[in-house]
């Protein structure tokens, strides 16, 4: 029986360790520890709510755009305000394209190496390899001298003896399968995909003056100014053409690169769509509007949970049976930390009681992570890529019903297998197949809007804040990348009273809560087989088709130590 | 550090330069070690001559930093950050982040992106501080929390005071990327409850250190401030809050393409109004561009393609020392203005607009060689200290 610690866990976002017992080859129980803190006492309590979404959005850099767009949701359902339909779909539009960048950068950059060994491609024949990437796909970059090209990157890289990003793989371990010509396939694609995802984001600076941390969202609507004939408008007929153009690029990569590549490296690893299955309750708050926000049944992903891996039904969803646990968390609750407290009621007092850095291992049977444990109805739940599918899929949204019943046809596989680790890793290419085209829809619609001379933006009706109640409280939902993400706000004498965010790595990430109920990650991992302790590949494999996104997990308190806002994403 | 081979000296030495050391057969070793294609070799050395904004003479000393026996190492540390700013690096276009990881530097650490994790990559820092003393560019990201013992970051179960302390303390030069590692930002704010600090107040007394501030930081500064060190061994010249000169030396205001509706008056009244959809300016709507100093209106993000005030929302002056606790609320306008009235003609703003980072580093490279590191007084807008809280 050894304990195994694998921190930093690196290639996600902020700040995690995963602890886990490994017996007999197998891992037989788990803890996910969130180790960074950012409490910012007094950031959003007493500011103008218009401006919470600048400081909220901060919360995370990789998703980036997700807490802005949660946060002025919050205060606009706070307020009653109504957006305008443009502003509504330049919303869409940015949503998707972070989240199509997000997934693409997720898979090739964060993911791929725990699937890919990039020294094996040093044996790969170009020759062959030109033959599987034009069996698999008709993407034109796929000549033998492009591969040959890269493989000569890779060995020159080897021979200089410093590997780089590259240096602390672990290369040769006996759980990497791919034939040396797919392993070279996937590393020139790790290399076009880094340069896909910086062409592809110029939509989010076109409509947003910059990627990361956009400055283009307004309570009320947006600061995209629409006209079509003026130059000086952020959205013109020239720019509109321009969005056009990239959102069409996108198909193409998406299509014929990154959802051919998930499906074959997948074939290669069948027993992982058994494994890391984890708790099997997964919940949407759906997301995409396709008319008002009031009405989640007509959002392009529906709302709703799956309850046990049971696809014949779907619940519904209500904000209000959303609560959160401090039992195994570095905080604690005026009332004491066995009962679990409602956002809106919420509190954050940080209260460190873990061992003293520099420490080897977590207290992890008393508390052991900034995270804490959201629940819903007492339940764990699975957020993320996975579940909005499944959620669409047990909805019968027909354009997913289609396209899940395709790719699990074209992989000879059951839809139980897609609660799984490559299921995960399949729904979130599958979702960016579906959001790419969508993208151009959305695009098109605002460009007809602008022709027909419909630029309405911006709903100023409650901008100034004189025109507010003395007090209004609201949700703001979104499905961010990696999942439901909520925001709860609470406004006084037009300043924020109270702040509160749930987001979706704490859903995944969380600890155990008052009942010992294991989080997602921590459910995920067993049964893990472990083939060399010193190198947990098949951990980081799990782990990482989470798409973890710590930073986020943070509570942002007021001078009495309440909180006010919890961020992670 | 500072064992500069002027590229101002390589132009008067009488051989003509470093270019005149046979560069054909450095080209081509160049080539073949690094396995890249002649058209792709061409195109980055153009790219960073082009970044550098020197004249193509240069391409020598850029292909000497190229083949070097081997690349120097680079670290890039998170703290108490948001990714955003790695984000923002692999966007960099000029050059691209693939040649800065696989061409021009070895980045042997950096937990957002490295394929090693746990003990591995643990390891793989301790052997870049054991065997690269004195040698490799540490990047930091995030604020450092220094307190109760460091318990509000750890890595590997360290503290990431510790860590800062013990890895930027022995690097050649540190790069402060983004307002937390700057000055703490956003993490910092009153009543800063971790003790959140920027590097230079962490770690005091490193040297070689380069604050970028902004939030995010504009990954064309950075390349920036990466190729002249490559290439020279030095930093660009730096200001008081060693923050490059070409970056952050000029207000916002000066070179915002809406300025010539500033001084005629044309005002966004409303979002959404006649004004805003014909681009006027936004200094109604709160705007902090006449406060703010950056050449985010110039070099604009994600290859030029736009920057916030373009796009229509003001400025908050992300790159200003301490923003968050100094530049909000931000959509209050500005009560005074220094520089009203000023007039200003459309040619020098269609000069101003144009001019891109390589300009500013021509006048600031061209600083760098004939003069000591210039350090200016502090603009107006940087005076003002926010007031001190827990852990400064
Ligand atoms: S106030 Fe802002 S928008 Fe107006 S000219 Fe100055 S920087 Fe530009």
């Amino acid at each position: 029986m050894a304990r195994i610690v694998v921190d930093p866990v690196t290639r996600i976002e902020g700040h995690l360790r995963i602890e886990a017992q490994v017996e007999g080859g197998t891992i037989s129980d788990a803890w996910s520890s969130g180790t960074m803190f950012r409490g910012i006492e007094l950031i959003l309590r007493g500011r103008d709510p218009r401006e919470a979404w600048i400081w909220a959005q901060r919360i995370c850099g990789v998703c980036t755009m997700v807490h802005a767009l949660a946060s002025v949701n919050a205060v606009e359902d706070a307020l009653g305000i109504e957006i305008p339909d443009n502003a509504r779909l330049v919303r869409n539009i940015i949503a998707a394209t972070q989240t199509i960048q997000d997934h693409v950068i997720h898979f090739y950059h964060l993911h791929a190496l725990d699937w890919v060994d990039i020294l094996s491609a040093l044996k790969a024949d170009p020759a062959k390899t030109a033959q599987l990437a034009q069996s698999i796909s008709d993407w034109p970059v796929s000549s033998e001298k492009y591969f040959k090209g890269v493989q000569d990157r890779v060995s020159a890289l080897v021979a200089s003896k410093q590997l780089s990003l590259f240096g602390a793989g672990y290369w040769g371990h006996p759980a990497y399968r791919l034939p040396p010509e797919a392993n070279l396939m996937a590393v020139a694609h790790y290399l076009e995909a880094l340069q896909f995802q910086k062409e592809f984001i110029r939509i989010h600076a076109v409509l947003g003056g910059k990627n990361p941390h956009l400055q283009t969202f307004l309570v009320g609507g947006m600061a995209t100014a629409m006209d079509p004939n003026e130059p000086g408008a952020t959205i013109n007929p020239e720019r509109m053409d321009f969005l056009v153009q990239v959102a069409k690029s996108a198909i193409g990569f998406v299509n014929q690169v990154y959802v051919p590549d998930v499906l074959a490296v997948a074939s290669f690893y069948p027993e992982w769509f058994k494994l890391g299955t984890g708790v099997g309750n997964y919940m949407c708050y759906g997301g995409y509007p396709q008319g008002s926000i009031k009405d989640p049944a007509d959002f392009f992903l529906p709302r709703g949970i799956v309850l046990d891996r049971d696809l014949s039904k779907v619940h519904p969803v209500d904000p209000a049976n959303v609560t959160e646990y401090v039992t195994h968390s570095w905080y604690e609750y005026s009332g004491g930390d066995q009962a679990a407290r409602h956002p809106y009621n919420g509190e954050t007092n940080p209260k460190y009681s873990g061992p003293k850095p520099p420490y080897e291992f977590l207290e992890v049977n008393e508390k052991y992570s900034w995270l804490k444990a959201p629940r819903y109805q007492d339940q764990v739940m699975e957020v993320g890529p996975l579940a909005r599918l499944l959620v669409a899929y047990a909805s019968g949204q027909p354009e997913v019903k289609a396209l899940v019943d395709a790719t699990l046809g074209k992989l000879k596989a059951p839809p139980a297998a897609l609660f799984s680790t490559l299921g995960r890793v399949a729904a979130r290419a599958l979702e960016t197949q579906l959001l790419a085209s969508r993208l151009v829809g959305w695009i098109e619609q605002l460009g007809d809007n602008l022709a027909s001379g419909n630029v309405r933006i911006h709903n100023g009706e409650k901008w100034n804040p004189n025109s507010w109640p003395k007090t209004a409280q609201g949700f703001g939902f979104f499905e961010a990348p990696r999942g439901s993400l909520g925001h709860w706000v609470e406004i006084e004498d037009q300043a924020i009273k109270n702040y509160q965010a749930v987001v979706p790595s704490t859903w995944n990430a969380g600890p155990r809560d008052a009942r010992g109920q294991r989080g997602p990650y921590e459910s995920a991992l067993l049964k893990t087989p472990v083939a060399d302790p010193e190198r947990p590949l098949e951990i980081l494999r799990t782990v990482h088709s989470f798409d973890p996104c710590l930073a986020c997990a943070v509570h942002v308190v007021d001078a009495r130590g309440h909180v006010l806002a919890r961020a992670e994403a | 550090m500072h064992t500069l081979k002027s590229p101002f000296a390589a132009r008067l030495s009488p051989c003509g330069g470093i270019l005149m050391h046979s560069p054909r057969t450095r080209l081509t070793a160049a080539l073949k070690s690094r396995g890249v294609s002649r058209r792709e070799f061409v195109q980055f050395c153009s790219s960073m001559v082009a970044t550098l904004a020197l004249p193509p003479r240069y391409l020598g000393a850029v292909v000497k930093a190229l083949t070097q026996a081997s690349r120097p190492v680079l670290v890039w540390l998170e703290f108490q950050d948001c990714a955003g700013n790695t984000e923002s690096m692999l966007r960099s276009s000029n050059p691209p982040v693939a040649e800065f990881v696989l061409d021009l530097l070895s980045w042997e650490y950096h937990e957002t992106l490295m394929a090693g994790a746990g003990k591995q990559a643990e390891d793989a820092l301790e052997r870049v501080v054991r065997e690269h003393a004195g040698e490799y560019i540490a990047v930091v990201e995030g604020a450092i929390p220094t307190a109760d013992g460091g318990v509000y970051c750890t890595i590997g179960g360290k503290a990431a005071l510790d860590i800062a302390k013990h890895v930027c303390s022995k690097a050649a030069a540190n790069i402060a990327v983004g307002a937390c590692a700057w000055d703490g930002g956003l993490v910092r704010s009153n009543p800063n409850p971790t003790g959140a600090l920027g590097l230079h107040e962490a770690v005091p007394g490193l040297k070689n250190l380069i604050n970028l501030g902004g939030c995010p930081h504009n990954p064309a500064n950075t390349a920036a401030v990466l190729v002249h060190y490559l290439t020279f061994h030095d930093l660009p010249a730096l200001d008081e809050y060693n923050r490059p000169l070409f970056a952050y030396g000029d207000i916002i205001h000066d070179q915002c393409e809406r300025r010539a509706h500033y001084d005629a008056g044309r005002f966004v009244e409303e979002w959404g109004d006649e004004g805003h959809r014909k681009g006027y300016c936004l200094y109604k709507m709160g705007c902090k561009g006449p406060e703010a100093t950056y050449n985010c209106p110039t070099v604009r993000w994600n290859d030029g393609t736009s920057w916030p005030v373009k796009s229509g929302h003001g400025c908050i002056a992300c790159a200003s020392h301490r923003f968050w606790d100094t530049k909000s609320p931000f959509y209050k306008r500005l009560p005074s203005v220094p520089g009203f009235g000023v007039d200003v003609t459309a040619d020098e703003i269609g000069w101003v607009a144009t001019a891109a980072v390589g300009a500013a580093m021509v006048a600031q490279v061209a600083g760098n060689m004939v003069r000591d590191k210039l350090r200016p007084k502090k603009t107006a807008e940087e005076t003002k200290e926010p007031p001190e809280s827990r852990g400064a």
